[in-house]
């Protein structure tokens, strides 16, 4: 049913464009952690895991050759989640208020069991590497 | 005929009705998913101390799960163009793989879950671990009923019957790569 | 590769070209045929309809004559009322309005009205059926099981919901989640085939403007619950988690927040009462053309105003939650977007009042359904604004006010508009005429009396009567003997009411052997659906329709001076 003979990218080039950003995504928060600027975490993890969609939406689902209002429609979707997030949060994310407090969040949280919870992200996985 | 009426073959709109549907399937799904994440975006930020609970997450692991599920948009995709130019086989073969990647991606999340419950992280250890689990596991259900479908296709596929299917399940399998891609950063990385 | 077929298109002859022998099996219970979908969807709605409308007649007659033995019933114990009160409100609203109004009539109408044979995915039609069907009968085995059904409220707030020790009913309540969710699933399914069939599979001719406003409704009403009931069914997860693996998402002790689950609720609560709203205020338009042998004063703008409805409905819902606790600037914000969203409503109210101007309107049994809805409605929703100005909520918030309130547009939603669609439509569906007199006489039986149950209500609520609570006489400022006549009154109206309706039933099912044989179009009414035989057959049109113009096409000049009809069939070439 893709009649529309639309013209395909290099979709091996788009992958390694998106494995390369993937492996920015992990580094750079490393680096962000170990400088203590968090600006640098946000950035490279979510910043590009944004990029990394819109090129998976354009590149791989096509969206940039698809019916416009199917763009807006699944746009507003996305739009309905920001609102709900926008009018939620203040109330949600409130930890405490005249007359009560959120106990969990204000008291330190206890040491867990099993490892301690600094050990961190390498035990057991193989090594993911860039390739 | 009775499953293929006349209505299944027109198309007012310009779009394939099979188009149509998987758009408004993905459409759902973003909220679905979204509600979910938006709300443990609410309590992720204003819990600052689910920074340490996310330290025990293995990022590696995150990591080469995120490189598999883009490995497998990769052949799912090239598995379309396959479809596009009628070659049945070759697009089966490529929904295959696509699978493949699903199968590795959940075989490696079982194996990551199992070592974090083996340690006491379970569902129940603390809020920031039931988001964890009920996210990405609802995320893996899909990716499995995924894999599960193309198999389907693919079969047909194989036959040469119903390629325009291949592309529909592809979207579908694009849409749960977008997702993972967002669950990586906001449950391994977030820190 | 499948290309859009280009050939000429017949339908399947109308007497059944059946490829393979239909079984009583493939016939009634497999089907995938959109018509046979629709009656399952019908009938179990009925059917659901029939237990929602008994526990509130049990759980009046508890509050009219309190610690009395009921009928059919016995006594009522506070966990009991709790439960009826609960699934009265649930089964209503899931398992009655939607599936009569958008399953039923979408499944029934779509094809028929956009002059195509079946919906476009016939097969995963008949799994949102089956679906359906499943969380019917997991809500109502949650009734049997120890501790009985759910008695938290349809709105499900934890603790209440999640905790086994508050709620007391530990495998109620799960149920009720893991049903609610599966009917979710269902209408999500469902929702495919009627925007995918509406927007592709239209007659050739037909454009987006002359599609049947219902039908446009009932398309918009699947848009709306699509994008707003994720976020529920995350929540619903959430919900069933915090019941049965003693997760926190909704526990303040384990990080959680009760609040999120109000909002998460209410994203979709609001958004919900429009979905159920639309296709019975869509199915008025068409009601009301046919009646008055007039166009529709001014369809886009009902189209417009159907679009901004939809569109604003994501904006307000937090006004239930006005004294939850939420931060009060954005109280004043949902304030705002809840007085505006009245100005869209009331101007379609006002657009069918046009139409009906010098008009040439006959009162048939349908008519005067859709004329009630539009009254009645309009007192709902006047009512509304006193509830979404929060200043006022903070005192009418869970008292009878709101109560009245939401039945005021919920009764013409859901009964008012299903009886207008049973009565319009039965002789398309079963080729027989129902009795006009039982109809009107059940008509007025069913009106009346609604209006002496809950405008008494109002008055209560305004005498600060709050809701939920199974015995007054325990409020000595609410056990007056004035306010509990008012309560009396409610509970024999209510009475009347529903043994009015063993009118109806009668009338629906005599009228299938003794009504009066309908032909295609004994309202001569102008929308593709009355070309095809009564009842229509396998395949609906024995030649596919083409279409020419609009669905309102009444008294149109030309065709009067050319044949002296008032109506013009969408499919007959000028």
């Amino acid at each position: 049913m893709s009649a529309e003979a639309h013209a395909h990218p290099n979709y091996v080039k788009v992958w390694a464009i998106l494995v390369a950003l993937l492996a920015v995504s992990v580094i750079g928060p490393e680096v962000g952690d170990a400088t203590g600027i968090q600006a640098i975490t946000l950035f490279t993890a979510f910043g590009i895991a944004i990029v990394k969609a819109y090129m998976v939406c354009k590149n791989f689902m096509h969206l940039n050759v698809e019916k416009r209002y199917i763009v807006y429609l699944l746009t507003t979707c996305l739009v309905f989640m920001l609102l709900f997030f926008a009018a939620a949060a203040p109330d949600v994310m409130k930890t405490e208020g005249t007359n009560w407090t959120k106990p969990l969040v204000l008291t330190a949280p206890p040491a867990h069991h099993g490892e301690d919870a600094g050990h961190g992200d390498s035990h057991g996985g193989a090594d993911a590497g860039a390739h | 005929m009775a499953f293929r009426p006349i209505a299944n073959t027109r198309s007012v709109t310009g779009i394939p009705t099979g188009r149509l549907a998987i758009w408004w399937v993905i459409g759902s799904e973003i909220v679905i998913f979204g509600g979910l994440l938006m709300s443990y975006l609410m309590f992720r930020l204003a819990h600052d101390e689910w920074a340490a609970h996310a330290a025990n997450t293995n990022t590696a692991i995150g990591a080469f799960n995120t490189l598999v599920l883009l490995t497998s948009s990769l052949t799912a995709v090239l598995g379309h163009k396959a479809a596009e130019e009628g070659n049945g086989p070759k697009a089966a073969k490529m929904l295959w793989l696509t699978c493949l990647g699903g199968a590795t991606f959940a075989c490696v999340k079982a194996y990551e879950w199992s070592t974090e419950i083996a340690h006491g992280f379970t569902l129940t250890t603390n809020s920031f671990w039931g988001f964890y689990y009920t996210a990405a596991g609802l995320h893996a259900l899909h990716v499995i009923a995924g894999c599960i479908v193309m198999l389907i296709v693919a079969n047909k596929a194989r036959k040469g019957i119903d390629l325009h299917h291949v592309e529909l399940i592809g979207l579908y399998w694009h849409f749960v790569d977008l997702v993972w891609i967002f669950l990586f950063p906001l449950l391994y990385i977030a820190k | 590769m499948a290309e859009t077929i280009e050939m000429p298109e017949h339908g399947h002859d109308a007497h059944g070209d059946h490829h393979h022998e239909e079984t009583f099996w493939s016939k009634y219970v497999f089907s995938c045929d959109h018509k046979m979908i629709a009656m399952q969807y019908m009938f179990t709605g009925m059917f659901m309809a029939l237990i929602g409308g008994f526990f509130a007649y049990v759980f009046r007659t508890q509050l009219a004559f309190p610690g009395a033995e009921v009928m059919f019933w016995g006594l009522v114990t506070p966990g009991e009322y709790n439960s009826l009160v609960t699934n009265h409100g649930t089964i209503m609203i899931f398992w009655v309005a939607m599936p009569v109004l958008i399953a039923a009539f979408g499944n029934y109408l779509i094809p028929l009205m956009c002059g195509c044979d079946d919906m476009v995915f016939p097969r995963i039609n008949r799994l949102s059926y089956q679906v359906f069907l499943l969380s019917a009968i997991v809500l109502i085995a949650s009734f049997f099981v120890d501790g009985g059904g759910f008695g938290g409220a349809w709105t499900a707030y934890p603790p209440l919901s999640s905790q086994y020790e508050y709620s007391l009913t530990p495998l109620g309540s799960t149920l009720w989640v893991v049903a609610v969710a599966l009917e979710f699933v269902a209408f999500l399914l469902g929702g495919i085939n009627f925007v995918t069939t509406a927007m592709n599979s239209r007659a050739p001719g037909m454009r987006l403007y002359d599609i049947p406003i219902v039908v446009w409704f009932i398309v918009i009403a699947s848009v709306l619950f699509m994008a707003s009931v994720g976020p529920l069914i995350a929540g619903a997860v959430m919900l069933a988690f915090d019941q049965t693996l003693d997760t926190g998402f909704y526990d303040p002790n384990k990080g959680g927040d009760p609040i999120l689950w109000q909002h998460l609720f209410w994203f979709f609560g609001h958004p919900e009462v429009y979905v159920v709203l639309l296709p019975a205020i869509g199915m008025c338009a068409d009601v009301m053309t046919t009646f008055a042998r007039k166009k529709l004063f001014a369809y886009r703008t009902v189209l417009y105003t159907a679009f901004g409805t939809g569109i604003l409905s994501f904006t307000v819902w937090a006004h239930h939650q006005f004294i939850a606790g939420i931060d009060p600037r954005m109280a004043n914000v949902f304030t705002v977007t809840t007085l505006l969203i009245s100005v869209p409503i009331a101007e379609m109210c006002f657009v069918y009042i046009a139409t009906l101007y010098k008009g040439s309107i006959t009162l048939t049994t349908p008519m005067l359904w859709a004329l009630s809805f539009i009254a009645e409605f309009l007192i709902g929703g006047v009512t509304g604004i006193f509830l979404g100005a929060s200043g006022a909520d903070v005192y009418f918030h869970d008292t009878y006010f709101v109560l009245a309130h939401f039945h005021y547009t919920f009764f013409p939603i859901a009964i008012i508009g299903v009886f207008m669609g049973v009565t319009y439509w039965y002789p398309k569906m079963f080729g027989t005429m129902m009795n006009d007199s039982l109809g009107k006489l059940h008509f007025w039986f069913t009106v009346i009396p609604f209006n002496l149950i809950f405008l008494p209500l109002f008055v209560l609520g305004a005498a600060g009567q709050h809701r939920r609570i199974y015995n007054y006489q325990h409020y000595p400022e609410l056990a007056t003997d004035e306010l509990q006549a008012l309560r009396v009154l409610a509970t024999v109206a209510l009475w009347v009411m529903l043994a009015a309706q063993f009118i109806f039933f009668y009338n629906f099912f005599s009228s299938l052997k003794n009504g009066k044989k309908a032909g295609n179009n004994p309202w001569k009414a102008n929308s593709l659906e009355w070309v095809a035989p009564s009842p229509p057959g396998h395949g609906n049109f024995d030649e596919m329709p083409t279409v020419y113009r609009g669905p309102y096409e009444y008294s149109h000049p030309d065709r009067l001076k050319e044949t002296g009809e008032d109506y013009w069939p969408q499919n007959v070439p000028s």
